[in-house]
């Protein structure tokens, strides 16, 4: 009877959680114009709209590249950060360590309004570069604390097995220590290009008049009228921020498999 | 000069002081023990050899060559850890080869030494698999094939057997010690195991707090122990606090707790000058029980000290018991052969000593 209860609940939360995302996704194929229900058919029709609106494009394009450049240059950084962090006495690592991780546990307002007036202090434009400033600074924790991981985790003999061998600390690194990384290093640049695709608060502070990402896009388009295409929007989003990651740990697996555990 | 030569060697962590003023000097193709307890400066001193860490003081020559400014990775060492450390995400090939791609030797006199070191250490077919698919002992084998393969100035050893069972260490131990004959190479080895010293060394280096106790061949260290620490270290030993009475030409006798007067012979006793304060050592296995009563009857040397006791306690061995024992006011360990049953607990025993076992160490209080 308790156990029924429990089980009943728990059905009830995750619908409450899942439902809307669901309604989302079927909703974009409804060929109604109207973004809600009845469903009058199945349509491909709004992804069609989708394809075929400039502004969305460029928004999508937006995104893209932001994303994919917060991927790079926060795991780059990253890497380098828990190098430094976890191989080497660096003074004062504890205090760097929390100053890094910081962003996470101040809210994401705090820190727009903080870079904001910032810059403004300093006579800075907004600009693309400081969107992509913004986006790194806060993927950065997400990605260290991977890196970080994992990295204790490499036992150092490892790598002095390699020096001893002839390999110079730098010919280490890329054939020992960066292979060996490679799973923290791919769910860091995931968990950046997600997290940056995602990212609204920021962005809406940030962004220079004119640019819009895929989320303030939506959010404008919102202000005027729902229309069915953010629906499909939606959708799109959905397959990307859910799918990479799940294709990342796929990669991991094989990976992993390969070299029997 | 030998191929791997320490001179004066300091290495200070902050205030603590982890090696101090050591020198030693490895001859070319020896196979060297650095044998003492975690936290003697044991492996500090082979990962300064190694260049993972710089000696705060003094030169390190390898081959000849002053190397203290020589990075590890133009040191051409052999270096195996004790969990192997093999690169997960290569197989065993690639793992072996690994030194050679930085040494130019072409691809297929790579393959070729490869295979050979394969075959040196047992295992010629594993070539394509990964370290994660070998169990722990063929783990270390490629390890030592992966260090061999470019034929080091040097093999160093950190605690190489440490990591594997019980039985599968005897097994490479035997196994170390042929590959080690066969390809003649000049090798360091730290350990805190004294068997494995004793089987391997041709010479042990005994350590402590960052000083060397004694240098030496094992039997040497093992027979005659320079110091208080190395007589306890290595093997079980009784120290008795004794006094020398007098020193002639026959002999040194000494008089102590327990053991009463005995005459050492002179060589027994290099570290005593004359009367005053000492220390006799005497091995647990050099005191040999007989029953109550039984040993003064056939005296085969007269020499021989015979000495009344009670056994307290039996810890049994299988091959051997070692006992300890009541003599006088102090407690005695012996370890002892079983011939057909072991001394009982509370059992009277007569134990025979023969002086010439025994070794005097200066008597100053550490």
């Amino acid at each position: 009877m308790g156990w029924a209860l429990i089980r009943g609940w728990t059905v009830l939360v995750y619908l409450f959680m899942f439902l809307p995302i669901a309604v989302v996704v079927l909703l974009s194929f409804n060929a109604s114009q109207f973004g809600s229900f009845p469903m009058t058919g199945l349509s491909l029709r709004w992804f069609a709209e989708l394809a075929g609106n400039e502004a969305i494009l460029r928004a999508f394009r937006t995104s893209i590249v932001l994303g994919l450049l917060t991927a790079v240059i926060s795991t780059t950084i990253g890497v380098l950060a828990s190098l430094a962090l976890v191989r080497y006495r660096v003074p004062g690592r504890n205090m760097i360590s929390t100053l890094l991780i910081a962003p996470i546990l101040v809210p994401e307002v705090v820190l727009a309004v903080a870079l904001l007036l910032f810059l403004n202090a300093l006579a800075v434009n907004k600009s693309f570069a400081l969107l992509l400033a913004g986006h790194v600074i806060f993927t950065l924790p997400f990605v260290i604390l991977v890196v970080q991981a994992r990295l204790v985790g490499i036992r150092r003999d490892v790598e002095e097995a390699a020096m001893s061998l002839g390999a110079s600390p730098v010919q280490t690194f890329f054939q020992i220590t960066l292979p060996l990384l490679s799973p923290a290093v791919l769910a860091g640049m995931l968990f950046a290009f997600t997290i940056s695709f995602d990212d609204i608060t920021g962005t809406l502070f940030w962004k220079p008049g004119g640019v819009e990402t895929v989320p303030t896009q939506i959010f404008a388009m919102l202000r005027n009228s729902i229309s069915p295409e953010i629906n499909a929007l939606g959708t799109v989003m959905i397959v990307l921020t859910a799918g990479l990651p799940l294709l990342g740990i796929a990669i991991a697996r094989r990976m992993a498999m390969k070299r029997g555990g | 000069m030998g191929a791997v030569s320490l001179t004066n060697i300091v290495k200070n962590f902050g205030s603590f002081t982890a090696v101090q003023r050591m020198s030693l000097d490895i001859p070319e193709g020896a196979f060297v023990s650095l044998l003492g307890p975690s936290g003697c400066g044991k492996t500090t001193t082979l990962r300064m050899i190694a260049g993972l860490l710089d000696p705060s003081e003094g030169d390190i020559t390898i081959a000849g060559r002053r190397v203290n400014d020589v990075p590890i990775h133009k040191r051409n060492l052999g270096l195996v850890f004790q969990n192997y450390a093999l690169f997960p995400h290569k197989t065993i090939a690639e793992n072996v080869a690994f030194g050679l791609k930085f040494r130019g030797v072409s691809r297929d006199d790579r393959e070729r030494r490869v295979r050979e070191a394969l075959e040196l250490v047992q295992l010629p077919d594993v070539g394509s698999r990964y370290p994660g698919q070998l169990s722990g002992g063929q783990q270390q084998r490629i390890a030592l094939a992966r260090a061999i393969v470019i034929e080091p100035d040097v093999l160093l050893l950190d605690e190489p057997l440490s990591a594997l069972d019980a039985n599968l260490r005897e097994d490479m131990r035997v196994e170390l010690k042929r590959i080690q004959q066969r390809v003649g190479i000049t090798t360091v080895f730290v350990t805190h195991d004294q068997s494995e010293a004793l089987a391997l060394s041709d010479h042990i280096v005994v350590m402590s707090k960052g000083r060397v106790e004694q240098t030496g061949a094992p039997e040497d260290v093992y027979t005659t122990p320079a110091t208080e620490f190395v007589a306890r270290f290595l093997g079980a030993s009784n120290i008795v606090e004794a006094r020398c009475l007098a020193v002639d030409g026959d002999g040194v006798t000494v008089e102590g707790p327990g053991v009463g007067r005995l005459t050492l012979p002179r060589e027994r006793a290099p570290q005593v000058a004359g009367p005053g304060p000492v220390k006799l050592a005497v091995r647990a296995e050099k005191l040999k029980l007989e029953p109550a009563g039984t040993a003064g009857t056939a005296p085969d040397d007269a020499d021989d000290l015979i000495l009344d006791g009670l056994v307290e306690t039996v810890d049994y061995q299988g091959l051997a018991a070692r006992y300890f024992l009541r003599v006088g006011d102090v407690q005695l360990q012996a370890i002892n052969m079983i011939d057909s049953h072991p001394f009982a607990e509370g059992e009277r025993v007569s134990l025979r000593l023969r002086p010439r076992d025994c070794t005097l160490l200066a008597g100053s209080t550490q």
